[in-house]
């Protein structure tokens, strides 16, 4: 036996982020593969120990960066749990707002990315480019087009600018015009399905040992587990939306599901619009004083949503002071990006290994925290 | 995926050619950018006239990407510090934390996406008005009512003016602790109070301090620069209030109250132990202090911490000056001050009462006695007010007026007597005193009050403090403010009233102090007895006429050199109202200063 080591990233177009996988391989099939995490590692749990709770503000979104809007989510969600504060009811739809479009924005992106892998650049054009124009419509909301640094703890920073709701109805329906078109470009094309159909299999039994939330579960459970209706936070319990679920997990499946859940979002995005409150107080302060002298009192809350790779969670434990004591990140793609490469990569053609960290959802920094 | 497909399928993708692109080439990127949204957080912009120099935001910046810089070419102004922010981009996260939380809302950020050069320290600069490219693009991100960082109201407190005039209670209740740690929690760090605070007072540290609940480490604070702790708590002037960066855009912080909190609600084991933590054994030299009045105790606790002997000479029978025979009752509980002169007495000062320098002991005797002498005797008498009338016994002075309410609700004196109807003249925090003590002293013997004030300023102008005037008309004190004295009337032998005149301006054109009137506009408030508040004159009787004629005075005030060290007599050193004043922190600093000062030469000395 010839056996090979071969890095696969950190520097890779079929990579997500910086990370990599090292491949033991005979010929072009896994025999062992290591993944190895750590060059987005940061410290961000340690960071956030020594950051005021609201100037964690910066540092948070930076731990998933194509979706970054969970972060501000979980931390304010945790906040406002140990905080006792209620949060001011316009507040709670414009973060759905913001929370929808950003998964409209990852899954449209993670859609594109399938190009990476398979050689189909086109996808990943228009991917792109689609992305861009939700990010557009981030930059009018929050002032940024990556790090939107808007949702906060007690509300979001600023009240919607004005013309905003047209210009998302706008955008929305463009999206859903061209959004047939990624699927006949994407969905239904002979070379994707070639390299995606009854490959990368995610069984069940796998779901349950590793921990694979979201998109996984529930292509492979049909399970319709799904944070935003099984424990909603916000306003979820107050829109309608489906949750599409499947039984068979491969590859293709699972770009399915996401690209169902586009659509999902985007009648979310309407709905909300429709209901929102039209005027009232956006925030209320953390506590007393300035945002220096913020504290939290004395507690420890777990708080979780549904990012578009599954449950994303922070744990959080404060000691009543103006800075948090202890954050533990519940990265979504740690079960199937970390534990999942490295039992069930083997078996594989090389040029599944990209492949697998494109469908299975994974995002480097929330793993490497 | 075996269908077989039209042959004209690959002519489909001919309809994206009449498609518009959504990604479009810009030539001119540089010259011409693409627009960014109307909150767009870009560069930093920073209007210099309103900016503080507080470094709040360099304190906020999650990043660490905002050092304060000294420019010196900035005007002095009071309030203001010549620090401007920088900023580092290669540190920068752009999350305009520190727009959202500037005080003076001179930040804010531009629509720029770009900075493009070669010089890796452009990226590090110090941004005016035009931003980093020099020009004044749009502003971008601003703050606005809901991104406010910053906790602008504060935290009140106050008795109902129905209760308090009746009686000679603290007005003031003070805060609970949930309010104090609110009202602490406001303070941004700035130090902008400490600059302007006579006394340089650590007022940051010692607000932290109540935000941390560690009252021991607060009254610490205090006793550094502050041995009057309980007095200043209530009656400061504070100046610190007055150029609090909250101040710029909501309330100030309740300075003055917080430290009140603290004094009255540390422990007494730890208050003492943190007040007396700085004094020292006594070492060698023996200093003799003039006066017990704020610049005489804080001198002598100061000289006490540096290990000196002190004792402290006081014409009256107990020890304090102002705080004990000026301060009205219900503005500084008589435990205040004995808190204050008990600390300073457990330090090891001792008081000789009832002995008037100049009188019973003279200087010289002291400076044969002593190794130094420092003199803190006050502006002790009542300047007089020369109109008609004036040599009626039914014209009071303040000064002595209020020391007898003082000692009369000490059980020491008789109560002052007072008439139904009284006038006071004087537009200052004194005349005010004098205004609301007769109200209470009146509802106490009468029943009702009726007291009218006169002041030559018009209301605006007044110099007493903002809350004097709002609370004594809460009271009922019946303003003429514009009016100035012109005859006390006496009809048989008593006083029946006193006739103002319409005030046309104060100053003069050399801005001298010379008023002038509309004769016309003139008219009498009835009153059985005038309260002069109009000011207060020093007594020097203790200068020998040899001293006299080696040293300058000025307005009342002498001169002195650093540290209040006399020129011609290096022995001596002053402080207080004969050398500064008006108020009792600038004692207070004056006599800190002097410690240090006689120090300093007892040290030389010994050389």
């Amino acid at each position: 036996m010839n056996e090979v080591k071969l890095f696969l990233g950190p520097q890779h177009p079929g990579m997500h982020g910086n990370y990599s996988v090292h491949m033991y391989v005979d010929g072009d099939i896994i025999n062992k593969s290591r993944p190895t995490p750590g060059f987005l590692h940061r410290g961000f749990e340690k960071l956030m120990e020594r950051r005021l709770w609201m100037g964690n503000l910066a540092l948070i979104p930076r731990i998933c960066v194509p979706e970054p809007d969970i972060n501000e989510m979980v931390y304010a969600m945790g906040v406002e749990a140990l905080a006792g504060i209620d949060v001011p009811e316009k507040a709670h739809w414009i973060r759905m707002l913001v929370l929808e479009l950003a998964r409209i924005a990852v899954h449209t992106m993670s859609l594109g990315f399938i190009g990476g892998p398979t050689g189909m650049y086109t996808a990943t054009y228009w991917a792109i480019a689609q992305r861009d124009l939700i990010l557009d419509l981030f930059e009018e909301l929050s002032g940024a087009r990556i790090y939107h640094m808007y949702i906060i703890p007690g509300g979001v920073r600023k009240d919607l600018p004005d013309g905003f709701a047209g210009h998302v109805l706008e955008k929305m329906a463009e999206l859903e015009t061209k959004l047939p078109e990624f699927g006949e470009l994407i969905l239904k094309h002979p070379v994707i399905h070639a390299r995606a159909k009854d490959n990368i299999m995610l069984p069940a039994e796998v779901v349950w040992e590793l921990g694979v939330t979201g998109v996984g579960m529930r292509s492979a459970t049909g399970l319709a587990n799904d944070l935003r209706k099984v424990k909603p936070y916000a306003r979820y319990d107050e829109v309608e939306f489906e949750v599409p679920v499947a039984v068979y997990s491969d590859a293709l499946t699972r770009l399915n599901l996401k690209f169902r859940e586009i659509y999902q979002s985007i009648s979310i995005v309407r709905q909300v619009l429709e209901k929102m409150p039209a005027d009232g107080p956006v925030n209320v302060p953390v506590s007393p004083g300035n945002a220096l002298r913020w504290t939290v009192p004395a507690g420890m809350v777990y708080a979780a949503v549904e990012s578009s790779r599954g449950e994303y969670g922070y744990f959080i434990v404060s000691d009543g002071r103006e800075k948090p004591y202890r954050i533990a990140v519940r990265g979504a793609s740690y079960p199937q990006g970390l534990l999942g490469i490295e039992k069930y990569l083997k078996g594989y053609r090389i040029d599944d290994a990209s492949l697998w960290m494109d469908t299975m959802g994974v995002c480097s920094p929330e793993i490497d925290r | 995926m075996n269908k077989q497909k039209s042959i004209f399928s690959p002519v489909k993708a001919w309809k994206y050619l009449l498609r518009k692109p959504v990604t479009v080439l810009k030539k001119d990127i540089f010259d011409n950018p693409r627009e960014s949204s109307p909150r767009y957080r870009g560069f930093h912009q920073n209007d210099w006239d309103k900016c503080l120099g507080c470094g709040t935001c360099s304190r906020i910046c999650p990043t660490n990407a905002i050092t304060m810089v000294q420019v010196d070419t900035l005007e002095d102004k009071e309030g203001y510090k010549k620090e401007r922010p920088a900023f580092d981009y290669g540190r920068c996260s752009f999350c305009a934390l520190c727009v959202d939380i500037c005080p003076s809302d001179s930040l804010n950020m531009s629509r720029e996406y770009l900075h493009l050069s070669k010089q890796a320290e452009s990226f590090y600069f110090l941004p005016d008005s035009r931003g980093i490219h020099g020009d004044t693009r749009d502003r971008g991100y601003v703050r606005d009512d809901d991104s406010e960082l910053l906790d602008l109201n504060r935290y009140e407190m106050e008795l109902e003016p129905v209760d308090r005039k009746k009686s000679f209670i603290e007005i003031v209740r003070g805060f609970s602790l949930e309010k104090a740690l609110a009202e602490s929690a406001r303070c941004v760090e700035c130090g902008i109070c400490t600059e302007a605070c006579p006394a340089h007072m650590n007022i940051p540290e010692y607000i932290k301090s109540v935000w941390e609940d560690d009252m021991k480490g607060a009254v610490g604070y205090l006793y550094k620069t502050n041995p009057l702790a309980n007095v200043c708590g209530r009656i400061c002037t504070h100046k610190c209030e007055g150029v609090c960066a909250l101040g710029k855009r909501g309330e100030a912080i309740s300075i003055r109250w917080l430290k009140r909190f603290i004094v009255d609600n540390t422990p007494m084991d730890d208050y003492e132990e943190a007040a007396l933590s700085y004094v020292t054994e006594k070492v060698d030299g023996k200093v003799a202090v003039v006066g017990s009045g704020p610049s005489g105790l804080s001198c002598a606790y100061y000289l006490r911490t540096l290990g000196y002997e002190v004792d402290v000479y006081e014409e009256k029978a107990l020890p304090g000056g102002v705080i004990r025979y000026g301060g009205p009752e219900y503005r500084l509980p008589e435990e205040s001050v004995l808190k204050d002169i008990g600390i300073i007495e457990k330090s090891g000062v001792h008081f000789i009462t009832g002995t008037k320098v100049g009188r019973d002991v003279s200087l010289e005797e002291l400076r044969d006695r002593y190794d130094a002498v420092f003199l803190g005797t006050g502006f002790s008498l009542s300047r007089q007010l020369r109109i008609p009338g004036y040599e009626h016994s039914d014209v009071k002075y303040a000064i002595p007026f209020l020391g007898q309410t003082r000692d009369y609700l000490r059980g020491l004196a008789d109560m002052p007597d007072i008439m139904e109807k009284v006038v006071v003249i004087g537009g200052g925090n004194v005349a005010f005193d004098v205004g609301r003590t007769l109200i209470r002293l009146q509802q106490r013997k009468y029943g009702t009050d009726h007291v009218s004030i006169a002041a030559l300023e018009h209301r605006g102008i007044l110099p007493c403090d903002k809350e004097e005037l709002e609370e004594g008309g809460e009271e009922g004190l019946k303003g003429h403010f514009g009016y100035g004295p012109d005859e006390i009337i006496i009809t048989d032998g008593k006083i029946i009233g006193l006739r103002v005149k319409k005030v046309i301006s104060i100053f003069d054109a050399d801005r001298k102090f010379n008023p002038s009137y509309d004769e016309s506009d003139s008219f009498v408030i009835e009153a059985g007895q005038v309260y002069i508040a109009t000011g207060q004159m020093p007594e020097y009787e203790y200068f020998s006429e040899e001293m006299k004629s080696m040293i300058t005075i000025e307005r009342g005030q002498v001169k002195v050199g650093a540290h209040g060290q006399f020129e011609n007599f290096p022995w001596l050193f002053a402080g207080g109202d004969i050398v500064q004043g008006p108020d009792i922190i600038t004692g207070v600093a004056n006599g800190h200063d002097a410690a240090d000062g006689i120090d300093e030469y007892l040290r030389s000395r010994k050389k």
